[in-house]
């Protein structure tokens, strides 16, 4: 993803600029990006960028607008309104698909492993698209050895404990090569291995490989363990953005979270 | 002894019969959710093939086979573009384009080419024991209908593209989050299923009469066994063809072929009377349960 980057910065930057007005590294921006669902605002002309390499973490109190605003990005929601511009390129209307070709994946927040194809299967499955042959069972074995999987490889994804399914999530997520990786809530309902096994995972992918991550989680200690910078939403729109320590000291982010400010809506968005 | 073999012919030809006509609705059924109600009518353009290459090219009988299935997959690929595409997610959609292609293709035939067909030879000759002979062929059937067997399951997991269909018929989305072109599956498996069919037309042509409305009743055995046989396509269908083909030729050898079939119907009905999701829905449920008590 390197060289793809070196060969995108002259269209990125131009892109960006366009997009931001500034002239850097960014891989994603979001410009003004609306989501309604009928008379509900779920994103309100968010601005959210993320810069190649860095590990962002996205956090808020339940209905902020978190999964939507993710789900923007990816494309499995259509904007309302505004723009997503992603390695220099506008893919507001491009498919879920075509952002994938541009180096976009993500995982969910269940785990969606395919529970009846083992565990080599499923990671067969993302490698199926860049390589073929040797060069494929040298990547999958690669995605195995990484995710600590190879003892389980002929297992039924299925029959694996919730850690070990997260971890296949993100091998596949992976194996696709992103430039960026949105996580949602990969750490819910660990044990404290499984957790700290995840982070290490992530933290190889991002210095070895540079992939950029964003990820939605609740658990302050692990976005203090990987982020470089925490986005704060609420009720739709960036509240703060910053590095976790002044986040987690700034009183308007903790009335925020303790909700005295009235913002209990669901976790349906 | 020689009414056991008598039988035991009975039963091959009866197993045969119901995979070799069930096993290209099952996949399209299972992977596509597709209810195909002119699967029938594939089955009888594969035999029409056959007769055709025969008789009219004057290819021998292997080529005039190989040349139906063909036929019947390119078809089958057409018939998905034009139409089948149109109707995904929509199951009542689909038995009613369906239905309308079935009248369609056995009207048309009738227009096209009367009302019967010459046979085709049936290969292999026969064997006699006691008063009584058998073609050799039943015994092929039955090859075939394994082999086919043994090849859709090697193909749904050996290959690239069974891994696709598989994690498709799980997970669309996320099959294509992972980029799998899962529009590319869908086409790929109503082909599959089409050449199935084709080739079930192929392998009966020589030892049924070829008519143009000969798919009504291959449809409706084609059904009793998926349904009988539940989601997993080779292990049901295989232990479904296995289990009524008993029953088919156990009844239609002491009763006649009318109650053979009315017995078929009644064993289906009390098999899903039990088991709602079919033989493997249950011996899945088994597995689970048995891997739950391992953990």
């Amino acid at each position: 993803m390197s060289e793809s980057t070196g060969q995108d910065v002259n269209v990125r930057t131009t892109a960006a600029q366009r997009a931001t007005g500034t002239n850097t590294d960014t891989l994603l921006q979001t410009d003004g990006l609306v989501k309604q669902f009928g008379g509900f605002t779920a994103t309100d002309a968010v601005d959210f960028s993320v810069e190649a390499g860095e590990i962002r973490c996205l956090i808020g109190p339940n209905g902020a607008g978190k999964s939507t605003l993710m789900k923007l990005v990816t494309g499995q929601h259509a904007a309302t309104a505004g723009s997503i511009y992603f390695n220099g390129f506008d893919v507001t209307d491009d498919a879920p698909n075509e952002r994938i070709d541009r180096g976009l994946s993500m995982k969910f927040q269940v785990p969606s492993v395919f529970e009846d194809l083992t565990v080599r299967e499923n990671l067969r499955l993302p490698n199926q698209r860049l390589a073929d042959g040797d060069e494929r069972r040298r990547r999958v074995d690669e995605a195995l050895a990484a995710a600590d999987l190879a003892d389980v490889e002929d297992t039924r994804a299925g029959d694996l404990s919730h850690g070990r399914q997260q971890q296949l999530e993100i091998g596949m997520a992976a194996s696709l090569d992103p430039d960026l990786l949105l996580l949602d809530e990969p750490v819910a309902g660990l044990s404290v291995d499984e957790r700290a096994a995840i982070a290490d995972r992530i933290r190889t992918l991002n210095e070895e490989r540079d992939v950029a991550f964003v990820v939605i989680e609740h658990d302050t200690e692990f976005v203090a363990e990987i982020a470089d910078r925490v986005t704060v939403l609420h009720q739709g729109d960036i509240f703060r953005e910053g590095p976790i320590e002044e986040i987690e000291d700034d009183p308007e982010v903790q009335r925020i979270y303790l909700g005295t400010d009235g913002d209990a809506e669901g976790d349906a968005r | 002894m020689v009414n056991g073999l008598n039988l035991a012919f009975q039963y091959l030809q009866g197993f045969s019969v119901l995979v070799l006509a069930a096993v290209g609705l099952a996949i399209i059924f299972g992977i596509m959710g597709v209810i195909n109600l002119a699967h029938g009518e594939f089955i009888m353009v594969g035999a029409y093939a056959t007769v055709f290459g025969y008789h009219d090219l004057g290819l021998p009988l292997v080529a005039s086979m190989a040349l139906a299935v063909g036929v019947t997959a390119a078809f089958g690929m057409v018939v998905e573009r034009l139409l089948i595409k149109r109707t995904y997610g929509r199951l009542f959609d689909s038995m009613v384009v369906t239905l309308g292609l079935s009248l369609v293709l056995s009207q048309g035939m009738l227009v096209l080419r009367g009302t019967s067909e010459p046979s085709v030879p049936t290969p292999f000759g026969t064997i006699s024991y006691g008063a009584f002979s058998q073609s050799v062929y039943r015994v092929a059937l039955a090859l075939a209908a394994v082999a086919v067997l043994v090849g859709v399951y090697w193909l749904f997991t050996r290959t690239e593209y069974g891994i696709r269909a598989r994690a498709t018929i799980q997970d669309e989305g996320t099959a294509r989050a992972l980029g799998v072109r899962t529009e590319r599956v869908y086409s790929t498996t109503f082909a599959i299923g089409s050449a199935l069919a084709g080739l079930a037309g192929a392998l009966l042509a020589p030892i049924v009469s070829v008519t143009p409305t000969m798919g009504g009743t291959y449809l409706v055995k084609s059904f009793v066994v998926v349904v009988v046989g539940g989601p997993s396509v080779v292990l049901g269908t295989g232990l479904s063809g296995g289990l009524l083909g008993a029953v088919d030729a156990v009844v239609t050898n002491v009763y006649g072929q009318t109650a053979g079939s009315i017995v078929l119907l009644v064993v289906t009905v009390v098999v899903i009377r039990f088991f709602q999701d079919g033989v493997t829905g249950f011996t899945d449920r088994v597995r689970d349960r048995l891997a739950r008590e391992g953990t």
